[in-house]
């Protein structure tokens, strides 16, 4: 929204292109219709036979059919995350309308984070081995499962060859990933691809999952993810995230890109040992983000949360928020109620989820949750809300201690406009 | 027991089990002579197929699948020693 008093960022670090892949949407239309309207992609698990785990449900990407959108020869050596990081990659370069060969390719960085590696390829590989011997272990086994092999297979399909990596800091990494670009763009690489995409529900994965100890072992897809609610016992996994094209401005305005927003700010911390008394890191990670984008509290039009769903870590989340925004000071909501959290794939996909509500004008809502008035929470529960968003904040922590915390700001309200009060 | 062969047929079903095919070339076309790296396979889809190729036909590649830029050099390899097992 560009409206009185408000101009568009034209400076620092910005997303050109958009590509999700979601439980609740393939694509960025399909994903925008759902979240909008707080349709949820939850569900009793298909990929295998939950019956015999404590957890059964997760949030699946629907109807993605890997050979429709991939060459042949991609097919054999792939897990199902980087496939669905590769189409992800294609359709966030054709939204951004950019053309990798035309390019110059050490011009051109890929930057993602990942939580777990390519979980299925790997089981089915490990499963060859122990039940028929090393001969029958794809010799594709030798990155097809590795943290890194999203970053390379995006790199490799489009001849990128600038600075590239993954970062992996569990459900922060998505955050700390585009961090991380935006550090090579700065640098004076004109593209970076980041975001993350993780997809792990298989057995192997899911077991693996199960061993935090948060997954909800509820069979009901609408009380299984209760955050900041009474009723909240636990978490759903699920699979996905979403790709971003990020260019400096001022390449992007010289070749009359859209602009979605600016990476304005980021801040991450580490939690110290819990037995320190010296508390959790995130309100640090926040304070550090609103530094680092030159803004204060006050200028925060909403706060996607990182949600966790489980009572101790909700209630660090509130405090922190509360702490810094006052009761109720800024509206927060949790996308990630529709989805499940994605690992390294949840952060950039409320990146983009923030992207898309305020070119909209609107917050997505919270689903399912009944706010526990304890946390003291503007939460955007059942139904979107409409407003005007300047900057939103998005926070993911990672199992560990991991705290980030990203600001993204759509446009700079002008000084001598209508909302002085909130000038930059 | 009968001598088996391995037939340039053989070969395209298993590189596509192995590697897939790239969208570019015609494997039915005449790959006889036409490099590896022409029709779009790098050393790691070699390996696999040679793995492949060893699983199914019982022989033992070892390490000379990298000396194999064609088809057609490939496939006398294979076959040399098939008629080797049977002997």
């Amino acid at each position: 929204m560009s409206g009185g008093g408000e101009t568009p960022v034209t400076t620092g670090v910005v997303v050109t292109g958009l590509g999700i892949v979601a439980p609740n949407g393939l694509g960025l239309r399909d994903f925008w219709s759902a979240a909008r309207t707080g349709r949820s992609g939850i569900g009793r698990i298909t990929h295998f036979d939950p019956g015999q785990y404590p957890a059964r449900l997760a949030g699946e990407v629907p109807g993605f059919v890997a050979e429709r959108h991939l060459p042949g020869r991609l097919i054999p050596q792939t897990d199902r995350m980087t496939r669905l990081a590769l189409v992800a990659t294609d359709w966030a370069l054709r939204d951004a309308g950019v053309r990798p060969a035309d390019r110059g390719e050490f011009d051109m960085g890929v930057i993602t984070a990942s939580a777990s590696g390519g979980f299925e390829f790997g089981q089915g590989e490990l499963r060859k081995l122990w039940s028929r011997g090393s001969r029958y272990v794809s010799a594709y086994q030798s990155f097809a499962w590795f943290y890194a092999v999203n970053s390379g297979q995006i790199s490799i399909r489009n001849g990128m060859k600038g600075p590239s990596g993954v970062v992996v800091s569990d459900q922060a990494g998505g955050l700390d990933a585009v961090a991380q670009a935006r550090r090579q763009i700065r640098k004076g690489t004109g593209l970076v691809v980041s975001g993350a995409v993780d997809a792990s529900i298989c057995p192997w994965g899911w077991v693996a999952q199960f061993a935090s100890g948060r997954l909800s072992t509820s069979d009901d897809p609408d009380a299984a993810y209760l955050p900041f609610d009474r009723r909240a016992s636990g978490q759903v996994a699920g699979e996905g995230g979403a790709i971003l094209i990020m260019e400096s401005a001022e390449n992007a305005l010289a070749r009359g890109a859209r602009v979605y927003g600016e990476i304005a700010g980021y801040g991450a911390t580490f939690d110290p040992n819990p037995t320190g008394g010296r508390g959790a890191g995130l309100r640090k990670a926040m304070e550090l983000a609103l530094t680092d984008a030159g803004l204060a509290p006050g200028q925060v039009d909403v706060v996607f949360a990182d949600a966790a769903g489980i009572p101790e870590l909700d209630l660090a989340e509130a405090r922190a928020i509360t702490d810094l925004f006052g009761p109720c000071g800024v509206p927060v909501t949790a996308p990630k109620t529709m989805t499940g959290r994605l690992y390294s794939g949840a952060g950039p996909l409320d990146l983009a989820t923030a992207l898309l509500g305020m070119e909209e004008g609107l917050i997505p809502p919270t689903v399912n949750v009944e706010p526990s008035p304890s946390y003291q929470l503007d939460l955007v529960v059942g139904q979107p809300r409409a407003a005007q968003l300047c900057t939103a904040l998005v926070l993911a922590r990672g199992d560990g201690g991991f705290n980030s915390a990203m600001l993204l700001r759509r446009c700079r309200r002008n000084p001598t406009g209508p909302t002085t009060a909130d000038s930059f | 027991m009968s001598h088996r062969t391995f037939a340039l047929e053989d070969l395209r079903r298993i590189l596509i089990v192995a590697a897939g095919a790239d969208e570019s070339v015609d494997l039915h076309g005449d790959i006889i002579d036409t490099g590896f790296e022409e029709l779009g396979y790098e050393s790691l889809a070699l390996l696999e197929t040679g793995g492949l190729i060893e699983r199914e036909f019982g022989v033992s590649l070892e390490d000379s699948m990298v000396d194999m830029h064609t088809p057609r050099a490939l496939i006398e390899a294979v076959n040399i020693l098939l008629s080797e097992t049977v002997a």
